[in-house]
């Protein structure tokens, strides 16, 4: 029993899950809120059980899943974002014909999947849980059946998606034939035994392609700005907070605890990834008039920052991730329930950027919590965006990759413009149509916390937080 | 001293009472902004009361912090306590000009005005290195909002190109930063500013640095995001760039350049000749074919800045001091010119040289003052720049005489275009009607430029009283710098001393 007391996260939540699978289909719309609520509480529950000694049992089942702290930390993460994303839903579906309960099941399972992701220490339970997870964000994409664009944002998510996992599955299969093992120890080990061979080397570009694609890094980053468009906001949301912890985390993992020794192969790889994300988000973001798609091109943009962390190596390298992904995932998590608030007059979603023109005027206390995601985001000091940057900067310097931080610095500099763009549009412009006024407490209580936690009071939790993501990059090595 | 965090509450008067500004009406921001700025004002006089200058180099310090890297470390010296008193004179006055000129989203541009005096105090008085790239950096998004929102009709260009320039030249200093404090593993500014960095490091370091402080003095050729900047902010905004945000780059020369890289700092002086020397007759001249008042001033802050950098780079005593005082007569001199300016925008809406003329007719007051700074800018004696600019000029001549001759052309280019200024504005006939309608300064106006008429008077005639708090930290950096200082060509070389002893000799 021991065994399953490691993964009493997971149980929770896929048991719970299944339940509430039931209880949404007999009950319909009229369970909805219920349900929705259930799903936080899981969510909730499964967080709180983290805590202890169990969840940090080490490797269970003959290393299939690895318990610690680095897993942990990803699932403390993780979990919370994806009750945000149930609860910014809250008063978004209720109003079309779709089946509004699926929903918070459907983030349920996906939430199993990564916590799988980032506890795997195997290739079989790696691909498993990001399968469990891309399938669920499948739906999720299309959920808005009847809308055009959600359907076509899934089916393209679905195509890219499948693609994606038979470059990944070719890759492992890769990896098995010329090591004869499936464990990130083995490979290691593998890997160790001097020089790669050329099959390895093929293994891990292919495995390291398809994890790529599911974080979104440039050059597989052609899905996320349609798909962000084209999914409903509250999905977006989730989209760029949970799953983008998630393949971070498991990159992380896989470079460090399985291709070890082979850190000069897949190093080149990451920071190519690396600059080419902090460099295509920063400038293909100029000419967006979608906050949704812009906010695409700023995700691709930070996990190009995240990525400079891996790059530079070691513990060090490892924990700047971890702490960049922490505050990135607050950082977003705030700005999609703004734009989750853009309303217009009927009440109906909006996105351009230019309806939030002069939103400084109409409505000032939104305006600011925008504002200062912006600014966090642009990683503008005194902000609290700023230190996760300074961090993995600091990283890849202790590494000795000065040109690296440079060049990854001048990519802040360009993608701080179109920042600066939303945050001239909202305080320089004229107001427009003022948006009709939200009441979801929850959601604002939200959205005032996350703005609270990326000002400057952030930088008094540095400590504390510098020391979880020190302690779980420790557990890798 | 007192047990007090006086620092502390230096930063956080104007912090909080800008947040309290955004919950009141207009007139209730104004009142409770210039209280506050106030009260800081009379709390950095205190300081300079309880600061011993013969006393240790770092005092009121503080030290507090979250780990992690940063550490709340605060702390001055005479350097810092000096530009600290600059700022916390200018904000009320800053406050004050906005008073009338200012009528929409008053609670927010207050706001603004507190934040940004919040992170320039920060700034000086930081000890960490990365809080202080914080505040550094930080007050850059205040002013962006001050230029954007209030400014003229390009503000939006002129604030994209104030935000950008800046941010481009800073973030090559955090990774300067960053390398620092990886080698030397500490982040507090006095160990660092003892600590020996390898000469080849030094070369970087020191350029990565003069990145981002020559955008913020500015020098030449980075300077081109300040005249737009002057001329579309509101008169506040202009002064308050002018009079502190540029001595942030000054001071960054004093506090990190010069004591940290002291090698790279000699390696790279011919360069920063070169560059000042650019500056001071180039810009001169451009600013001699200005039609617009702002655009004037703001050009002649460049050639000023230019002689701050001469005096620091020339690693002497004087040279040092005398830019200290520049920095320091600079802040209160355009500060005053950008409220003239701003006196008769307000009336007239037009900042068109051609459209005044003679207007010491009308408003005498106003000419008097305008005399005043006019000449303290053109660098009278016994007005606040002849100090400093006298002792940049001699500590300049002990670096290179060819420098010297090229810095003193500045003097009298300025005197040109200021006293050309001055004729086309007040005196002449007064040929527009609308100009001759002006009425003289208000009794506000009187309140915002006589105090500073009265410490430009002060600096002239005594600057002791601004030399004495930084002589000794003037003396550690020198000391600092004495293996590299230049020998110079005015020196008497050893060859040559025979003519000092032929002179006793023949007694």
């Amino acid at each position: 029993m021991g065994r399953f007391a490691a993964l009493l996260p997971e149980l929770i939540l896929s048991i719970g899950g299944t339940i509430l699978m039931m209880v949404a289909a007999f009950t319909g719309r009229r369970g909805s809120a219920m349900v929705n609520w259930l799903a936080v509480l899981l969510l909730l529950g499964a967080t709180a059980a983290l805590i202890g000694a169990p969840s940090h049992a080490g490797p269970v089942f003959d290393g299939l899943v690895t318990e610690d702290l680095f897993a942990s930390f990803g699932r403390a993460l993780i979990y919370p974002a994806s009750a945000v994303a149930i609860i910014a839903a809250h008063g978004w579906f209720e109003r079309g014909t779709e089946h509004a309960s699926e929903y918070a099941v459907l983030i349920l399972f996906a939430a199993v999947g990564m916590g799988v992701m980032v506890s795997a220490s195997s290739l079989v339970s790696l691909y498993v849980g990001l399968e469990l997870q891309s399938l669920a964000s499948y739906v999720l994409a299309s959920y808005r059946r009847t809308d055009e664009r959600s359907a076509e944002a899934g089916l393209k998510y679905f195509v890219l998606g499948a693609l994606a996992s038979g470059i990944l599955l070719y890759g492992i299969s890769l990896l098995y034939g010329f090591t004869g093992t499936m464990c990130f120890n083995g490979l290691a080990a593998a890997f160790g035994r001097g020089a790669a061979s050329l099959g390895l080397l093929f293994g891990l570009v292919f495995v390291l392609a398809g994890l790529a694609f599911k974080a979104s890094a440039v050059p597989f980053h052609m899905w996320t700005p349609d798909v962000y468009e084209g999914a409903p906001t509250p999905v977006t949301l989730f989209f760029g907070s949970a799953p983008k912890v998630a393949a971070v985390l498991l990159a992380t993992r896989l470079c460090v605890e399985g291709l070890g020794p082979a850190t000069d192969a897949w190093r080149q790889i990451v920071i190519f990834a690396a600059l080419a994300s902090v460099f295509l988000g920063a400038v293909a973001a100029y000419g967006q008039t979608n906050i949704k798609r812009l906010l695409a091109y700023s995700s691709i943009n930070n996990v190009g920052f995240a990525l400079i962390g891996l790059a530079a190596g070691g513990a060090r390298g490892a924990s700047s991730v971890l702490f960049y992904m922490a505050v990135y995932v607050v950082m977003t998590l705030g700005a999609f329930l703004c734009v989750l608030w853009m309303r217009d007059e009927e009440g109906r979603p909006v996105e351009s950027i230019a309806s939030l023109s002069g939103l400084a005027q109409t409505r000032p206390g939104f305006a600011a919590a925008l504002a200062v995601f912006m600014f966090s985001l642009a990683g503008i000091p005194p902000l609290f965006g700023f230190w996760p940057k300074l961090v993995v900067f600091r990283a890849a310097i202790a590494s000795g990759y000065v040109a690296l931080a440079v060049a990854g610095i001048l990519g802040t500099v360009i993608g701080a413009y179109y920042y600066l763009k939303i945050i001239k549009v909202m305080y320089m412009d004229e107001p427009a149509a003022p948006y009709r006024r939200v009441r979801e407490p929850v959601q604002g209580l939200l959205i005032l916390l996350a703005a609270l936690f990326v000002s400057p009071l952030g930088y008094l939790l540095i400590g504390p937080l510098t020391t979880l993501t020190d302690g779980a990059a420790g557990s890798l090595f | 001293m007192t047990g007090l965090p006086l620092l502390s509450i230096l930063i956080g008067i104007p912090l909080v009472a800008g947040v309290v500004c955004l919950f009141l009406n207009a007139s209730g921001a104004r009142w409770t902004a210039l209280i506050a700025t106030l009260l800081d004002f009379a709390l950095s006089l205190y300081l300079w009361a309880q600061y011993n200058p013969d006393g240790p180099q770092w005092q009121f310090v503080e030290k507090a912090g979250p780990g992690g890297g940063v550490s709340w470390a605060l702390g001055i010296d005479g350097i810092a306590l000096l530009l600290i008193v600059l700022t916390a004179f200018l904000m009320p006055i800053c406050i004050g000009a906005s008073w009338r000129a200012i009528e929409k989203r008053v609670p927010e541009y207050m706001a603004y005005f507190l934040l940004m005096e919040a992170l320039i105090m920060g700034s000086f008085a930081a000890q960490d290195l990365f809080l202080f790239y914080i505040f550094f950096e930080g007050g850059l998004i205040p002013m962006y909002f001050i230029i954007g929102i209030w400014g003229g009709a390009e503000r939006i260009k002129a604030s994209y190109k104030f935000f950008l320039y800046t941010l481009a030249g800073s973030v090559l200093m955090l990774i300067a930063m960053l390398y620092m404090a990886g080698t030397s593993g500490t982040t507090s500014i006095p160990a660092l500013m003892a600590y020996d960095f390898p000469k080849s490091a030094q070369t970087f370091l020191f350029l990565a640095f003069l990145a981002s402080f020559a955008v913020k003095l500015p020098m030449w050729p980075v300077h081109t995001w300040l005249p737009d900047a002057h001329v579309q902010a509101p008169t506040a905004g202009s002064v308050i760039l002018a009079g502190v945000l540029l001595k942030l780059g000054g001071y960054g020369f004093i506090r990190f350049s010069l004591p940290m890289f002291p090698d790279g700092s000699a390696q790279f002086m011919p360069l920063i000749f070169v560059l000042s020397g650019i500056a001071v007759v180039y810009t001169s001249l451009v600013a001699l074919v200005q039609r617009d008042m702002k655009k004037l001033v703001a050009y002649s802050s460049v050639a000023h800045m230019a002689f701050v950098t001469f005096g620091l780079f020339a690693m002497n005593r004087q040279g040092i001091e005398g830019a200290m005082l520049v920095m320091l007569g600079h802040g209160l001199v355009s500060g005053a010119l950008f409220l003239c300016v701003g006196v008769v925008y307000d009336r007239l809406h037009t900042r068109e040289i051609d459209r005044y003329g003679g207007l010491a007719d009308n408003m005498p007051g106003y000419a008097l003052l305008f005399m005043v700074f006019t000449m303290a800018s053109v660098g009278l004696p016994g007005l606040s720049n002849f100090p400093g600019e006298f002792l940049a000029s001699v500590g300049t001549y002990r670096a290179s005489t060819w420098a010297a001759i090229v810095a003193t052309t500045g003097i009298i280019l300025g005197a040109a275009y200021m006293l050309w200024l001055y004729w086309r504005i007040c005196f002449g006939t007064l040929r527009h009607a609308d100009a001759a309608a002006m009425p003289d300064l208000n009794v506000r106006e009187w309140w915002l430029l006589a105090p500073i008429a009265l410490a430009v008077f002060w600096m002239g005639i005594y600057p002791e009283s601004f030399m004495r708090p930084m002589r000794n930290d003037v003396g550690r950096l020198l000391v600092r710098m004495e293996r590299v200082a230049p020998m110079g060509d005015s020196a008497p070389t050893p060859g040559k001393t025979a003519a000092h002893s032929d002179h006793g000799a023949t007694h």
